[in-house]
C-alpha cells in the first residue's frame, strides 16, 4: 500500500525543526512587537507558518489528508487579517 | 527523491529566512516585507515536493488550489495592513528614502480634511 519514494529521514526532521525555530521567533516577535501592526504582520506569518509545517507532516507522515489542514488554514488566515485591518480602521480612524 | 529532499529542505529554509527577518527588521514596513513573500515562495516549494511526493490528481489539486489561493490573497492582506499602519502613522525607519503615499495622503484618507 505504502509504495511511496523513500525521503531521508533526517530532510523530514530538519525541515520539520527549522518550521519549529520558524515559529518561535515569530512568537517573540508577536511578543514584543511595539505596535499592534506588528503583532498582525507576525499572526499572519504564524499562520502561514503553520500551513507550511502541515505540508511538511503530510510528507513526512505520508499521509494526504493532512493537506486539507493546508487550504482550511489558507483560508481562513486571509480572513482574519483583513478583519484585524478592517478592525483597527473602524476604531482609530 | 533528491528533488523532494532539495523542495523540503528549501521550503523550511525560506520559512527561517521570513522568520529572521521579522525579528531583524527596523520597522513594520520592511518587516510585512519579510513576512509575505518569503512564506509564499516557501509554500510554493512545499507544495510542489508534496505533489511530486504523493504524485495523485487530489495532492496535485490542491497544492495548485492552496498555491493559487497563497499567491492571491498575501498582497491583498499585506496592503491593508499596511495602509491601515500608514494611516496611523506608525514610525519609520529612520533610514528611510522616500514615502510616496504621504503625497496622497488626503486622497488616501478622505476623511482627513473633515477631521483638522
Amino acid at each position: 500500500m505504502n509504495n511511496y519514494a523513500l525521503i531521508p529521514e533526517w530532510v523530514s526532521i530538519s525541515t520539520l525543526a527549522m518550521l519549529a525555530l520558524a515559529i518561535l521567533l515569530a512568537l517573540f516577535r508577536l511578543m514584543k512587537g511595539p505596535t499592534l501592526p506588528d503583532r498582525i504582520v507576525a499572526l499572519d506569518l504564524i499562520a502561514a507558518l503553520c500551513m507550511c509545517f502541515a505540508i511538511a507532516y503530510a510528507i513526512s507522515s505520508s499521509e494526504v489528508r493532512y493537506l486539507d489542514i493546508a487550504a482550511i488554514v489558507a483560508l481562513v488566515a486571509f480572513i482574519g487579517t483583513v478583519a484585524y485591518a478592517t478592525y483597527l480602521k473602524k476604531k482609530y480612524l | 527523491m533528491i528533488l523532494i529532499s532539495a523542495f523540503m529542505l528549501g521550503g523550511g529554509l525560506f520559512s527561517l529566512l521570513a522568520a529572521v527577518g521579522v525579528i531583524r527588521f527596523p520597522d513594520v514596513y520592511t518587516r510585512m516585507h519579510a513576512a509575505t513573500k518569503a512564506p509564499a515562495f516557501g509554500i510554493l516549494l512545499l507544495q510542489t515536493a508534496a505533489a511530486l511526493y504523493f504524485a495523485s490528481l487530489y495532492a496535485i489539486a490542491i497544492s495548485l488550489m492552496v498555491v493559487v489561493f497563497i499567491f492571491l490573497t498575501a498582497p491583498v492582506a499585506s496592503h491593508s495592513i499596511s495602509r491601515v499602519a500608514h494611516l496611523l502613522n506608525i514610525p519609520k525607519w529612520s533610514g528611510m528614502v522616500m514615502d510616496e503615499m504621504d503625497d496622497d495622503l488626503d486622497i488616501a484618507d478622505p476623511q482627513k480634511d473633515a477631521k483638522t
